[in-house]
């Protein structure tokens, strides 16, 4: 394992993970259009895994709270961005793609709001009280993702609904025998610009600074002169957001959600979190695009193995490296 | 003139009582070294000043302001630095984003800034590296520079000289002698030898409680004493 790391450590790391990933997948698919479909998929995927999953690392590494009722906040954020989209039916029917385009960017914005409007209320309300005691963490944050469930059921009902995209997102792009769905590249290139904005509030900001610093100690961080409290808070509201961000992206990839979609992200977004490493940004980006690939490519080639491929995922990189791909200093 | 007053300080960490009656004076300005043994309750002492351990009861004066009770952010803000037996550097971070953090506004008082420098001239040239590549010396002083960046009146220093070679030593002590002209050092320290080159006043702790407390030169002179409190050898 170590000569493997060294070797990886010599050409880039981990960060050859996903190329690997997509050249042994090459190899073994055969046809480079359907290759390519796949990728751009994956990478779509990953992208939305990693809006729904970043703000779970942070707070993982920043609070020490492991919070199961983390997918609560994608599943607000998609039905909240679907009910929006629906009263907006008639501007994203419009001929019109300013008109689509604001229905979008509306729907886009009230999950954000919700995200962090139900993420001040878990963090005062649920997590504050159970700070340092794990245990009770899981237990009572599984009871607030099973009650925010059954929120969603009494409010949206349990018939799944349709989720309406706007005409230019619809479709795709047939480049010779490539077909590239529009909306992926929109997810990616909104989840690539979610992940710089990350990067620039982390490594150029004041408030990054004392994040990163947090996630390695947060006693020192307090010795220093600063309110660890107001931080977190800050932290978990993001966290909230930028789930609900990803949950309503994921509304829009799915098209049809159903109250169950929270519980079923649950796993995928703690396996992304354990595979990237604890608190890391780049490494929870590295985990959601790995995991977005497997599962396309796996799906593609032993469907069967499709459920247990990111499982076995996880288990490989945890004996490899238990901390992660590239967790943060601690 | 004292700066900081601890008075019946007990300390409790989950249902062991660590520290049962506590009590010292620091005087402003030199260093004063608090010693004692292997678990004696040193380390207890400077985090219940530091509020990362809750005192109670008892009382820490800082200032004449009881600052018993307050949060660790807020003692800071009243002009108590403080370096950790483990140093707490964020090995993430570089050299240079470690000491940024520790100023009030984000930006370097620059005359400040070349004092650091002439004191410990390694973090200049590592400026742009992550802490955790540092050496441990390297890293201890670090731990130091970010004390002092922005003026403070008593820095809490716990075991600096742990595990360093003796030329870091030697130049942490001189460090720490030129630190002590403008503020108040409150030092642990298990190394008799460096503590006793420094230090002005000093306190012995054993088993939780202060036994003995005076001059440095005085403790110094009686090694009979020193036998009994510290198990040192004449």
């Amino acid at each position: 394992m170590d000569k493997l790391s060294d070797t990886l450590g010599r050409f880039g790391g981990v960060y050859l993970l996903p190329v690997a990933l997509g050249a042994v997948a090459f190899v073994l698919i055969g046809a480079p259009s359907s290759w390519v479909t796949l990728t751009v998929a994956g990478l779509a995927m990953g992208m939305m895994l990693f809006l729904m999953a970043s703000g779970l690392s942070l707070v993982f590494g920043l609070m020490d709270v492991m919070n199961f009722g983390h997918s609560a906040f994608v599943s607000f954020g998609a039905f909240v961005a679907a009910s929006v989209l629906a009263g907006l039916s008639s501007w994203l029917g419009s001929d019109s793609v300013v008109l689509a385009s604001a229905a979008l960017m509306l729907a886009l914005l009230a999950a954000i709001a919700f995200g962090l409007a139900v993420g001040l209320f878990f963090e005062t309300v649920i997590i504050r009280p159970v700070y340092q005691d794990h245990l009770r963490q899981i237990l009572i944050t599984m009871g607030a993702l099973i009650v925010s469930e059954q929120i969603i059921l009494a409010v949206w009902g349990g018939t799944p609904i349709t989720v309406l995209r706007p005409g230019f997102l619809e479709g795709a792009w047939i480049i010779g025998d490539v077909s590239i769905e529009v909306y992926r590249l929109f997810a990616f290139a909104l989840g690539a610009y979610v992940f710089a904005g990350l990067m620039i509030l982390l490594n150029r900001t004041r408030i990054g600074l004392l994040i990163r610093a947090g996630v390695e100690n947060r006693e020192m961080v307090e010795a220093l002169g600063f309110k660890i409290n107001r931080l977190f808070i800050g932290v978990f509201m993001l966290g909230s957001a930028l789930a609900a961000l990803g949950g309503a992206m994921w509304a829009g990839y799915e098209t049809l959600i159903t109250p169950a979609l929270g519980g079923e992200m649950m796993i995928v977004v703690f396996i992304v979190v354990i595979i990237g490493g604890l608190g890391s940004i780049e490494g929870t980006l590295l985990g959601a695009i790995i995991v977005g690939l497997t599962a396309n490519y796996v799906g593609y080639l032993t469907p069967k193995l499709a459920l247990a491929s990111n499982m076995i995922l996880m288990m490989a990189i945890l004996m490899w490296r238990p901390s992660g791909l590239k967790p943060a200093v601690k | 003139m004292t700066l900081l007053s601890v008075r019946k300080m007990k300390t409790n960490i989950g249902q062991y009582a660590v520290l049962h009656d506590v009590s010292f004076d620091v005087p402003e300005g030199g260093v004063f070294v608090l010693l004692g043994r292997n678990g004696a309750g040193k380390t207890t002492t400077l985090r219940s000043i530091m509020g990362l351990w809750q005192p109670s009861p008892g009382s820490v004066q800082f200032k004449g302001q009881d600052i018993a009770g307050m949060a660790t952010a807020d003692i800071s803000r009243l002009g108590i630095a403080f370096v950790p037996e483990n140093m707490g550097i964020f090995g993430g971070l570089t050299v240079e984003e470690n000491l940024v953090l520790a100023t009030a506004k984000g930006k370097f008082d620059q005359a400040r800034l070349r004092r650091i420098y002439e004191l410990f001239p390694a973090l200049e040239q590592f400026w742009s590296k992550q802490a955790w590549s540092l050496s441990g010396g390297q890293k201890q002083m670090l731990s130091v520079a970010r004390a002092i960046i922005e003026p403070r009146a008593l820095i809490l220093i716990d075991e600096p000289t742990k595990g360093l070679a003796p030329s870091i030593v030697a130049a942490m002590g001189e460090a720490f002698r030129e630190i002590a002209q403008s503020a108040t050092i409150l030092l642990v320290e298990q190394n008799f030898n460096f503590a006793r080159n420094l230090g002005r006043d000093m306190a012995v702790i054993e088993d939780g409680r202060v036994v003995h407390s005076g001059t440095m030169a005085d403790f110094s002179a009686d090694t009979d004493l020193q036998g009994q409190l510290l198990g040192l050898s004449a």
